[in-house]
């Protein structure tokens, strides 16, 4: 591996975060998947980095989820983010930040295709005010939570109380990043360091003292695909592409995998239990799997928030041996102790994969 | 019946400036070459064998620079402006030297594609992914640190040509044969490798070519497989992981090589130089008194591009001739 | 646990776990095998071919993707009529070919 040549293209595929002044939308399915992480970022963000985010309580889906899943026609799926925009201007913001992958797509595709087809534009234009009495006005940037955290990781690890080292050795934890295929596949000049080899994670692995892991399968889908996962006579794809990916980084040992879509962090958290059951095979030390973490819940450790703030019991693969490499207190009694010590009850252990 | 004229000035010193030179002399016309680099023969310089035969490309090249004995050769020079004045050329060089010309025969040729600009290949980025250029120099010197007794080689044709995403839509004519021929030479240098090349169509027009592909299966047990390479890792011990499809199967395929050679193709930085007529004034600018051969019109063979310069040497004099 | 779904196999074809030594000892007796250029003649004109899947140029793929088993099962599909060896452009002599491929494959399994 020549680094310089990635150096080159990280370059070369520097897009334009802006500074201050942000306008959030969420995602529809991050909360219950991590329900912590968009809270942790608009913390972070707000109260430690002192920047101005602004969420608008009107504001829905994007839609993707029903246009992947062939529920809906574009032209919908279009309205609804115009409408989204619209809410952002009339919020008194024009930097638009979405928490979600599919989202960043979806709007990356439907800007992309307005400056192509302008009549398409009109079209949803008028959409919008016939069924909203809206006013269509595009942000002037678009950029996914990921790109934020990545514009303010050094800041981040100037601050940080923990580091991505493993704490007894000083050894750099051996981090997979696993990009959202909607970052930057379809529009490589959307995505910081561009598709074949993003930087948006690593940049944040590098600036947290964590070293980087290029594994041949690094570039695949996680293979969550809506079609894939919904019908559940496909599900066996899905898992199958997860299988592909950890057979493909096994030899490296990673420690962890962050990650920056909603999709993404769940199936290759929940099926390597999945794999676990029906093969029998771990990829973890002793018999854990590998923990998969959000670059929210990631930048939280790094700021030293409590694990069980940030939602990290609800991973099904245990985040306990990172936690204890990364030298992070934490008390297991509490794990299953929501807010104000309500009882969330204990999981079922698995069979083949351990989780305490 | 040329007697009191003429110069021309040849910009560019590879193979088809110098047989245009060496035609132009030929026929008696004051004729000077400008070439950019210390030495003579562009791309020709830096290759060793020539498809499909093997022959050694610097006995071309010395055939080629002896024949221009006696013209005027202005290397490490590069030409800075072309100013008309009537019928005569000012033309300006680097060091402010200005020639008077009567007509002047651009032959810059074409640059090889950058290979990094294919990123899904690595190029610069994966140790073993070099280019053909680089396996050429490696044949010459013996050389490259990154060529290790490799067991499997991989040879990916169309590395910037029939690509409509680098913005090259043609075909660039030389690397399907440049891909068999060094695909026989790496069997040649290390018998105990397996050699497969990666192609979308095998382009073998020329004479002996197909001769060329018989040979690479037959005798030298070169695979070739029809699909596009579409993207290249690197595994654990550096070795590369390629996925293919094999087209004539219809199945995709996975692969670990030791090296990888990426067949550029050819391309000019500001494209290629039009000309009035693709049949019967190939070699004519709309520029009168500007004529252009070899490749700087369009990707060419050696054969052709040597053709090329003679069929433009021919439309030079008869301009000369015409203007007395 | 049966969740109602399973890992799929892989459709790649995995060339590092194929193993080459029956095409190669294939090759020893029929050296033609390498020439084929898949132009297609063969299937388009096979007799067996227009009932049931049979083309020689995909056997010869497939015994160097390591598919011996789906090219021998084509090969017993053969009338050995010999209208291949007609057309095929390179003149390979198509009908040993297959008599090679179903000896090499079908009945010595230590080649």
């Amino acid at each position: 591996m020549i680094i310089e040549g990635k150096q080159k293209i990280w370059a070369d595929y520097q897009k334009e975060i802006p500074d201050d002044h942000y306008f959030y939308v969420r995602s529809c399915i991050r909360q219950s998947f991590f329900p912590a992480s968009e809270v942790v970022f608009l913390d972070i963000t707000r109260n430690k980095l002192g920047k101005d985010f602004f969420e608008n309580p009107y504001h829905t889906t994007c839609g993707g989820i029903a246009y992947h899943s062939d529920a809906i026609p574009q032209e919908t799926a279009m309205t609804i983010i115009a409408r989204q925009f619209a809410l952002m201007h009339e919020s008194g913001y024009e930097n638009y930040v979405c928490s979600c992958i599919t989202s960043f797509g979806c709007y990356t595709e439907t800007l992309e295709t307005w400056r192509e087809f302008p009549e398409l534009e009109a079209k949803i234009r008028q959409f919008l005010w016939d069924s909203c009495r809206k006013e269509l006005v595009k942000p002037k940037y678009l950029a996914h939570a990921s790109d934020i955290i990545y514009k303010f990781r050094n800041e981040i690890a100037a601050k940080a109380m923990f580091r991505l080292v493993e704490a007894k050795t000083g050894r750099p934890l051996r981090v997979v990043e696993h990009i959202g295929c909607h970052y930057a596949k379809m529009f490589p000049s959307k995505g910081v360091g561009g598709a074949e080899y993003p930087y948006v994670l690593a940049g944040m692995i590098e600036a947290w003292g964590g070293e980087v892991i290029d594994y041949p399968e690094r570039r695949q889908c996680c293979g969550f695909g809506f079609r894939q996962y919904f019908v559940q006579a496909n599900r066996g794809y899905s898992l199958s592409n997860t299988y592909k990916k950890f057979e493909s980084m096994e030899p490296y040992k990673p420690d962890f995998i962050i990650t920056n879509c909603p999709g993404c962090p769940y199936f290759l958290d929940r099926w390597q239990y999945v794999v676990a059951e029906q093969t029998g095979k771990t990829y973890g030390e002793n018999g854990f799997g590998i923990p998969v973490l959000t670059y929210e819940e990631v930048a939280g450790l790094v700021f030293g928030y409590n694990p069980w703030d940030l939602g990290l019991q609800l991973h099904q693969v245990a985040v306990e041996p990172l936690l204890d490499k990364m030298g992070i207190p934490y008390d297991p009694a509490m794990k299953y102790k929501g807010v104000n010590g309500k009882e969330l009850g204990t999981p079922a252990a698995p069979q083949n994969i351990r989780f305490k | 019946m040329l007697d009191d004229m003429n110069k021309v000035v040849i910009k560019g010193g590879g193979a088809a400036g110098l047989r245009a030179a060496s035609r132009l002399k030929r026929n008696g016309i004051d004729t000077v070459v400008i070439e950019r680099e210390s030495t003579l023969g562009g791309h020709l310089a830096q290759w060793d064998r020539l498809f499909p035969d093997g022959q050694k490309a610097k006995d071309v090249l010395d055939r080629l620079l002896s024949d221009i004995n006696g013209v005027e050769v202005m290397t490490n020079h590069t030409i800075t402006e072309i100013q008309r004045e009537n019928d005569i050329f000012k033309i300006k060089l680097d060091d402010n030297t200005v020639i008077q010309a009567d007509a002047v025969l651009d032959t810059t040729g074409f640059d090889i594609f950058k290979a990094e600009k294919k990123q899904e290949y690595g190029y610069g980025i994966y140790d073993r992914v070099i280019t053909n250029a680089e396996l050429e120099s490696f044949f010459k010197t013996g050389s490259d640190r990154r060529i290790d007794n490799p067991k499997k080689i991989g040879f990916v044709h169309c590395v910037g040509s029939r690509d409509i995403k680098v913005g090259n839509t043609y075909c660039s004519k030389v690397c399907c044969a440049t891909a068999l021929k060094q695909a026989c030479e790496m069997r040649e240098a290390f018998p105990e490798s397996e050699v497969y090349t990666f192609y979308m169509d095998l382009r073998m027009f020329g004479k002996g070519y197909e001769d060329l592909y018989l040979k690479a299966q037959q005798d030298y047990g070169v695979k070739c497989v029809r699909g596009r390479v579409s993207e290249v890792a690197e595994a654990k011990d550096g070795r590369l992981v390629i996925k293919a499809e094999d087209t004539l199967l219809g199945k995709p395929l996975k692969m670990t090589l030791d090296l990888l050679v990426l067949m550029c193709g050819m391309e000019r930085k500001d494209g290629f130089i039009a000309t009035k007529n693709g049949f019967v004034e190939q070699n004519i600018t709309d520029e009168k008194g500007i004529f252009v051969a070899g490749t700087a019109i369009q990707p060419m063979t050696l054969p052709e591009t040597i053709a090329n310069a003679d069929a433009a040497v021919l439309d030079i004099v008869e301009f000369l001739k015409r203007r007395k | 646990m049966n969740f109602g779904f399973s890992i799929s196999p892989s459709s790649h074809i995995m060339m590092d776990d194929v193993s080459r030594k029956r095409f190669d000892a294939l090759k020893k007796t029929e050296p033609d095998i390498a020439i084929c250029m898949s132009c297609g003649s063969c299937t388009a004109t096979c007799t067996a071919g227009a009932n049931a899947e049979v083309s020689l140029r995909r056997m010869i793929l497939m015994l160097q993707r390591g598919k011996d088993d789906e090219a021998l099962a084509m090969a017993s599909r053969c009338l050995l009529c010999g209208k291949c060896y007609l057309v095929c452009p390179r003149g390979i002599n198509t009908r040993h070919v297959l008599l090679s491929i179903s000896k090499c494959l079908g009945h010595d399994e230590d080649i």
